[in-house]
């Protein structure tokens, strides 16, 4: 057995039985493995895609999601991706091809020093330079990536480190990892202390973040909201930890958030986060963020509490084992403020009926919701399109909205659908883009067609990088530099010459149609769709307090 | 905003190639400059002790700390508190000395805080001194006159004082 | 295949922020374990001098040398040869010494080796010890019987012997 075999075992112990991938020279050996290997590798048209797909993966199954792209600059593609899943505290590990070790560091064809480049963008990072060591850094990996706050980790494959023999001996050995104790169990005082203050205070809201969605937590989340009656406000990786359908959810919170729910968040005297990081987009001015709140932070990652808003009361622990503790402490339920959030947050129906061409993307968004189900996955990209669905989408269910929070990633929506629909191969899979970020991406239609992935895309096309022509016009006179888009290409004969189904959609009430159809026939489809580039979503300004709001909410008559 | 500090942090490694990239990649992210950084291996094979002595606002430095132990070769960070620890730096000094007047001058200093002479030519002095940080410089003031043409520190190591270990 | 070697390498750097992370990659990437490293301030404002120990083949470390040359922030490097070096290192040693004629022959030994007790406690003595690095290592290896609690070395520094500067 040589090392690419090694490695394959080693893979499939972890779980792993798919995997994203592009080879190259040094990839040789390792897919020369895979060729009779019952591992099965999904062919992206690049790097980046394998890791934005490794990434909705491990998002929608909450296994971890393996990514493969050769030395130079098959590692350099990857890194967008790579940075995109950490900040997002996905569990993806990345094997990189390497040139062989005699000759790393001499500037060899095709080398980068991808262990300096990714150190920073990592959870952890390894390069064997032995074969034998090569299995007790995957096992590793895999653990790594999976446990504690869940990342990335990088492993470096040397090409003679692939080639050389490996004895079952290796295959035995554990790497110690002396300096890595992830806490999951928290302090059963700081919980006892987090449930009295919650208990004693009139005007308590609860913050959901990805975290809650990363430990499984939404059950537990869901019951405490209930037993405690006490309403949660989410951020953006926060989507789907509780059904926003419920009247106790109270939808997104901060820059692109709910009115109603960025003024409760501020009036409130308790605020529980769970699982989220307070980054600048959900808090807005930190100063004003909560100003009267006792804060209790629980989270998995010691050095978020306290890293961007002083908490109270610090609870380092994984919130789903938290919240049952939680549960089981917690008392009363005489929060009587909650039913007055409750009642404002239903004040604020927001208008979605437009009769319009073009089309207005809250019309879009509407159809979107009337043609799907509840456990359909969406994938969004980044800008405009994705602060329309995390203003107005209602999601049900966890791991099925997925989105680049941290690293803000145009290009993510399409691949990262690949990952969820290979993960979910039954399921409806919708990825919602912008013309801009479809474009970045759009070679991995071929990838779709080549594995009959039938991924439903819709294109919210208004012709412009929208996000940013928005603050050039609400923060820069108007001047729109070097954001239109124009001309863009004909979306449906593109998606023809991949062989994928392209529909144009320009009237109202035709979106609806054709995804339900689409769906039915479990048919890859690009919708493009065209709407007005002249709607905006209001905003909180950068810096400034989230009760701020700069534009106004359209809301039904 | 916080006042700026020195601070002495004592991290014990496991002894493996990155692992000084990582850490003082961490303090890079943050601005932090590293005044003075000393490794060295420990009694316990496969381990090294990194010291580092460092300015900073006491919130920044909180957070490199809980950074630092997020790394997979970290296995004990802690902030040494200056009431508690024992400092200590060696510095190699070559001092300009041509005539013997100079010489016999650099000697008594020498004597006095308790370093040694290590070399001697014709127009210079090397000498050793060891202690803490503020004497080492109490010397160097002194010496600076002369003209100290290599000055070759360490980095500041501490310990404990007391029986408590890191 | 050269042969591996023990190497000292002086580098003389602007101290600014990241220039150790900088130094530091360029030895993990040619997988060379940075045995010992240390960063003083120099005599001169805003010039630091890292010091590094670390084993490898000859080939390679003149490789990394030429690249550390290339670091905007390097303002010269030298390769130590050891006939014409002198090296130093300072250890802190916490040593169990729990009872009184424990006490009596570690401090016997540390007088041997020109060391200082600078703490002592009902159950330890904590010791300075300065000089070469095989002086530090022998005393060790005579006191590691009794129980090293705790060590805190600096990196080792050095200094051209004659009056040569770097």
């Amino acid at each position: 057995m040589n090392g690419s075999d090694a490695l394959l075992k080693k893979l499939k112990e972890n779980g792993t039985d798919v995997v994203f991938g592009y080879p190259g020279g040094v990839l040789l050996p390792l897919y020369d493995s895979l060729y009779d290997c019952d591992i099965k590798h999904i062919l992206v048209r690049h790097e980046q895609a394998a890791a934005h797909a490794a990434d909705g993966y491990a998002r929608v199954s909450g296994k971890t999601g393996v990514c493969i792209a050769t030395s130079g600059p098959g590692a350099t593609n990857l890194v967008t991706g790579i940075a995109t899943a950490q900040m997002d505290s996905s569990p993806v590990v990345a094997l990189t091809g390497q040139v062989g070790t005699p000759i790393i560091g001499t500037d060899a064809f095709q080398e980068v020093d991808t262990i300096s480049i990714t150190m920073p963008i990592t959870k952890a990072n390894f390069q064997p330079r032995q074969s034998k060591d090569l299995p007790e850094i995957i096992d590793a990996s895999y653990k790594i990536a999976s446990t504690g706050r869940k990342g990335v980790v990088v492993v470096d494959l040397p090409k003679d480190v692939l080639e050389a023999e490996i004895t079952e001996d290796d295959m035995t050995r554990v790497l110690q990892l002396e300096g890595y104790k992830p806490t999951t169990k928290a302090n059963i005082k700081q919980i006892k202390k987090a449930a009295k203050i919650i208990q004693e205070s009139k005007k308590p809201v609860i913050l959901a973040g990805g975290g809650v969605i990363l430990s499984d937590a939404s059950d537990e989340l869901f019951e405490f909201a209930k037993l405690a009656n006490i309403a949660v406000a989410t951020s953006l990786m926060g989507k789907g930890s509780i059904p926003e359908d419920h009247e106790l959810s109270l939808g997104l919170l901060g820059m692109h958030g709910l009115e109603s729910t960025n003024n409760t968040v501020t009036d409130c005297d308790c605020l529980i986060a769970i699982g989220c990081r307070f980054s600048d987009r959900t808090t807005g001015k930190v100063s004003e963020f909560a100003p009267n709140a006792t804060k209790i932070h629980i989270d998995i990652d010691p050095a978020e509490i306290g890293k961007n808003v002083p908490i109270d009361v610090p609870i380092v622990g994984d919130a789903k084992i938290t919240l049952q503790t939680l549960i089981e402490e917690y008392r009363t339920d005489n929060i009587n403020w909650t039913s007055e959030v409750v009642e404002k947050r239903k004040a604020y129906v927001p208008k979605m009926n437009f009769n319009t061409m073009p089309l207005k993307p809250q019309e879009v968004i509407k159809e979107i919701m009337e043609a799907i189900t509840p456990t359909t996955i969406v994938s969004t990209d980044v800008g405009q399109n994705q602060m329309w669905m995390a203003h107005y989408y209602k999601t049900k269910n966890p791991r099925t909205f997925l989105s680049s929070g941290g690293l803000g990633t145009m290009g993510y929506g399409l691949p990262a659908a690949i990952g969820a629909q290979v993960a979910k191969p039954e399921e409806n899979v919708l990825a919602i883009c912008g013309d801009g970020g479809f474009q970045m991406v759009s070679q991995e239609l071929a990838t779709i067609h080549e594995y009959d992935l039938p991924i439903v895309t819709c294109i919210l096309n208004n012709r412009y990088l929208g996000m940013v022509a928005q603050w050039q016009v609400l923060y820069y006179e108007n001047r729109i530099s070097q954001t239109k888009l124009a001309p863009t290409p004909d979306f449906v004969k593109l998606a023809e010459s991949y062989g994928v189904t392209g529909v144009r959609v320009e009237k109202p009430g035709e979106l609806k149609e054709t995804i339900q159809n689409a769906l039915k026939q479990r048919e890859a489809t690009v919708i493009d769709i065209t709407i007005d580039p002249e709607e905006l979503l209001p905003m909180v300004p950068p810096g400034e307090k989230i009760t701020k709001i700069v534009g106004e909410y359209k809301v039904e008559e | 905003m916080t006042k700026n500090n020195q601070h002495t942090i004592s991290i014990l490694v496991e002894n493996k190639p990155g692992v000084l990239q990582r850490v003082s990649g961490l303090f890079t992210r943050r601005d932090f400059n590293i005044n003075n950084i000393t490794v060295g291996k420990t009694a316990e094979p496969g381990l090294s002790r990194i010291t580092i002595t460092t300015y900073g606002d006491n919130r920044t430095l909180e957070q490199i700390i809980k950074q630092l132990n997020k790394l997979i070769e970290v296995i004990k960070v802690r902030e040494m508190k200056p009431e508690q620890t024992i400092r200590r730096q060696l510095a190699l000094l070559k001092i300009h000395a041509p005539t013997e007047q100079d010489k016999s001058e650099i000697i008594q200093y020498t004597n006095i805080f308790r370093g040694h002479i290590i070399d001697v030519t014709p127009k210079t002095i090397t000498i050793e001194i060891t202690g803490n940080p503020d004497k080492i410089n109490a010397l160097m003031d002194l010496l600076k006159p002369y003209g100290i043409k290599e000055t070759a520190k360490t980095g500041i190591t501490a310990i404990t004082r007391g029986q408590k270990t890191l």
